[in-house]
């Protein structure tokens, strides 16, 4: 029961006060001070490693990324698929229910538009066509978030290992699918579908090429900002989020909460298949998801939930992809050469929401 | 010279963003002292003694321990010093031994001799009169037997200062007396021991001196035997107050609620509630007493229609129109009937209320429904958030600040408020000053009798039976998920209840 008595006797050196409130300029400034820092850091680093010039290779980013008009267009294209992905994973995750199955309802959706592109293009005026596959896709979506959904609200099983299997699942359908569209055959790919009348593909909106796209995320964005804010079931999902107990005492059916939102996330997603197929790859494989399920939860998360702040993080994350596509070739790096100029700028930004909550304060006193 | 203090805080400030929780504190602890830390909500006792504890650090000021300046940087060092705080959650694991407790996160030599341990134990029990089985299992413990383990356990770790949070607060009157006669045994041996409470009675009744504190400043310390409960009041407060509950008599009694044998199990699927009947009649307020997790929770979760049962049923009685059977339905069902049932739950943030939420969404939990189909409208709860803030003083920045930003009391304020202003007919409450000051206790407990008086059928779940004897008319008294009786509270006594809460009746055979 003896203790020895090692306490010091001063102050410690530095200290976390957590803040109470923080200015919206000051926090901007840390976030850009933030921005300068990581853009130095990885300049270091690029130096150290390639011996390029930093402020090249920063060009080059920009050129692969909006150098022309078309790799504009791309990196637009690509932003709002991102961006659909993450705003379809909000409402589940708002409810804490971890939905990590985007892939496999994107590629689910993707399945189901493809397959309409296939055997109703000649059937069907493409106007028509077009929303039976919206139509389509998000049903297919749907009930792939459907699934786990009622199992969770049933049996209470865990939704974060459901929803990974069922990708798995997906893919295996997709593979399934693909033995039937091959084209041509024996290549193991369906190539691109309906290349002649470009039956079912997104026509030209306003002249350019991914008008619809932009038009019908950019809807769906404001839709879920609306949804989430202001209605009565993006209220019971916020409550469902926070406590289920405090959902049954005010009296909300905590598994048809779950149900419903799971088929509007599910759906959303599965929609978000039909925009990659339909509106630009014009084709399927088992990696038409390409790990955006995953990606646009990091996008949901950085966000805050925040559908607008969305559209800037996927931006971000999409130029900085279609960059790294430039500089690969341009100074024969490798592609990964911008994952850690990516890496390096996200930890500086995530790392920076902390100086933003706390504030550091070191001793005042030195002989105290 | 003067005795060397045990503790000696001079000009501590400490703050939390814009708010000072303690502002320029000074306060001696002798040794050999009880002294009592009285405040109201937010008066800044926990924080004060959080910062000895090592659990903050102080803005400025200096912390003295037996006379020496002393730098408090973690809970480690508190305990180097000294200082052993036992909090109000106990913080134990259930499947290990008192014993083992006692010994966790100890160094020690790499083989552990249990016989010794124990034997070191039994000492200290003896030494202090302790009631404790080294060998017990936590999961087979009262509250008191394990609020017992937490105090040996910084006993054992050779703590002179030790630091008590409402101690009180879980234990029947019996246990109280226990507890207060082991703390007089610490004091003989030379112990300083700091309790923080609300009970005033309790105050007196076992501490050498009382330090005041009021909205974070330090007040003054005076000798117990100077003060009395009203004195202490004032200097809490700021200004005199009445702390004078006004009971009327019960006028238009009519039956409202009937529960008959209604047996529920938990999660465990251990019985907790068992062939539980009573009547709930309006105008009349009905207290329910019992030791913490006798079936108070599942008593007015059944009728709330938040808890499934097994057996029994429960009849609500209109005031005009047919009789209702609302056993076996969902909070959801009970509300489209029109029936209003308002409940006070005893975990407020985890049911009553969504902590992250601002005030005017937490008004909406109980109408959002209302209104067109698809927008849920914010204009009218935003405004009774308003009329709650300002109609129960309810210190907040604004309606758009989330709920767990504020301080119990007014978080309490915020739902009963809430409540109430659905105009129930069964006003259920639990624990409804639980953690609440003076002022705000008094103010909770005329917004009962006013509910009362306006014909509502009131059911309070508490634990202060001194508050229980004054404010209820009938007091029905939980024994391990039994109804062990209905007493009338105007006849009846502390004793009484305390007996019928803890007592081994003949029906206890029959369990399970």
């Amino acid at each position: 029961m003896s203790r020895e008595v090692t306490v010091a006797k001063r102050e410690p050196v530095v200290r976390m006060a957590k803040r109470d409130t923080i200015s919206r300029g000051k926090a901007w400034g840390i976030r850009l001070i933030a921005v300068l820092l990581s853009l130095v850091t990885a300049a270091v680093v690029i130096v150290a490693i390639t011996k390029q010039n930093p402020v090249e290779v920063y060009l080059g980013i920009v050129d692969g990324a909006v150098g022309t008009n078309r790799r504009a267009w791309v990196t637009i294209r690509e932003t709002v698929v991102l961006l659909c992905i993450a705003i379809g994973l909000t409402p589940a995750f708002k409810m804490k229910f971890w939905n990590i199955g985007a892939e496999g309802q994107i590629l689910m959706g993707g399945a189901a538009t493809a397959a309409l592109m296939i055997y109703a293009g000649d059937a069907l005026p493409n106007w028509l066509l077009l929303i039976v596959i919206f139509i389509a896709s998000a049903a297919a979506g749907m009930v792939w978030g459907l699934i786990p959904a009622i199992f969770k609200a049933k049996y209470n099983t865990n939704e974060t290992l459901f929803t990974l299997m069922l990708n798995y699942v997906a893919m295996q359908v997709v593979t399934f699918c693909i033995v039937f569209w091959e084209n041509p055959a024996g290549s193991n790919t369906v190539g691109i579908i309906g290349a002649a009348g470009q039956k079912g593909w997104f026509p030209p909106v306003l002249g350019i090429t991914y008008g619809l796209n932009v038009i019908l995320v950019a809807v769906l964005t404001v839709g879920i900002y609306i949804y989430m804010k202001y209605s009565k079931h993006g209220y019971e999902i916020s409550v469902v989020g926070e406590s289920q107990n405090t959902a049954r005492y005010a009296g909300i059916n905590v598994k048809r909460v779950i149900i419903r939102t799971m088929m509007l996330s599910g759906a959303i997603c599965g929609f978000a298949g039909c925009l990659i197929v339909s509106g630009a790859s014009h084709t399927i494989s088992t990696s038409t998801a390409g790990g955006r399920g995953f990606t646009a939860i990091i996008v949901a998360w950085m966000s805050k939930f925040n559908p607008f702040a969305m559209i800037l993080v996927s931006a971000f994350l999409v130029f900085m992809q279609q960059g790294s596509i430039q500089i690969a070739s341009q100074f024969g790096l490798n592609e990964n050469a911008s994952d850690i100029i990516t890496g390096i700028l996200l930890f500086f930004l995530i790392g920076c929401e902390f100086f933003i909550n706390y504030r550091l304060e070191f001793r005042k006193n030195r002989n105290a | 010279m003067e005795p060397v203090n045990a503790i000696e805080l001079k000009g501590v400030t400490k703050r939390f963003g814009e708010v000072t929780a303690n502002d320029n504190v000074n306060l001696t602890v002798r040794k050999g002292e009880i002294l009592s830390i009285l405040g109201e909500n937010g008066s800044g006792k926990t924080t004060l003694m959080n910062m000895l504890s090592g659990i903050y650090f102080p803005d400025e000021g200096e912390i003295r321990v037996n006379g020496e300046t002393v730098t408090i940087r973690s809970p480690k060092d508190s305990f180097a010093l000294g200082i052993g705080m036992i909090h109000q959650h106990f913080k134990l694991i259930q499947i290990l031994t008192a014993a083992e407790n006692i010994i966790l996160g100890l160094p020690g030599s790499g083989r552990l001799n249990m016989k010794q341990v124990e034997r070191e134990i039994a000492e200290l029990t003896a030494r202090y009169g302790f009631d404790l089985n080294p060998a017990q299992k936590i999961y087979d413990m009262s509250v008191s037997q394990k609020q017992t383990v937490e105090i040996v356990k910084v006993l054992y770790r050779g703590a002179d200062i030790l630091i008590l949070d409402e101690p009180t607060a879980v234990l029947t009157p019996q246990e109280t007396e226990k507890l207060f006669a082991v703390l007089r045994n610490m004091r003989e041996a030379g112990k300083s021991i700091i309790i923080i409470t609300h009970k005033l009675n309790e105050v007196l009744e076992l501490s050498d001196r009382v330090a005041v504190l009021r909205k974070g400043k330090y007040i003054d310390t005076v000798p117990t035997k100077e003060a009395t409960v009203e004195s202490l009041t004032e200097m809490m407060v700021g200004e005199k107050v009445t702390l004078d509950i006004h009971r009327t008599k019960p006028e238009g009694v009519k039956k409202r609620i009937e529960m008959r044998g209604i047996t529920c199990r938990n999660k465990e699927g251990l019985k907790v509630l068992k062939e539980a009947s009573f009547d709930a009649y309006s105008g009349e307020i009905l207290g329910v007493a019992g030791i913490s997790g006798s079936g108070q929770k599942e008593l007015l979760e059944s009728v709330a229609g938040l808890q499934p049962i097994e057996s029994g049923e429960i009849l609500y009685y209109p005031p005009e129109g047919a009789t209702e059977k609302i056993s076996g339905m969902k909070a959801e069902d009970i509300k489209k009937l029109g029936i209003t049932l308002s409940f006070v739950p005893e975990d407020r943030l985890g049911m009553g209320l969504v902590g992250s939420m601002d005030l005017t969404d937490n008004m909406m939990i109980r109408s959002y429904k209302e209104g067109g189909k698809f927008f849920a409208d914010r204009k009218k709860p935003k405004k009774l958030a308003e009329e709650i803030v300002s109609q129960l003083e309810v210190v907040t920045p604004g309606v758009d600040t989330p709920v767990s930003r504020l301080s119990g009391g007014n978080v309490q304020k915020i739902l009963v408020g809430r409540e109430i202003a659905g105009n129930p007919t069964v006003l259920m409450v639990a624990y409804p000053v639980r953690g609440l000051d003076i002022n705000s206790s008094y103010t909770i407990y005329n917004l009962l009798n006013e509910q009362k008086k306006k014909g509502v059928a009131v059911i309070c779940v508490g634990e202060d039976l001194d508050v229980l004897l004054a404010l209820c008319d009938k007091i029905l008294v939980l024994n391990s998920g039994r109804v062990a009786g209905i007493v009338d509270a105007r006849s009846t006594t502390k004793e009484e209840l305390g007996l019928m809460m803890t007592g081994d009746g003949e029906e206890k055979k029959a369990d399970e």
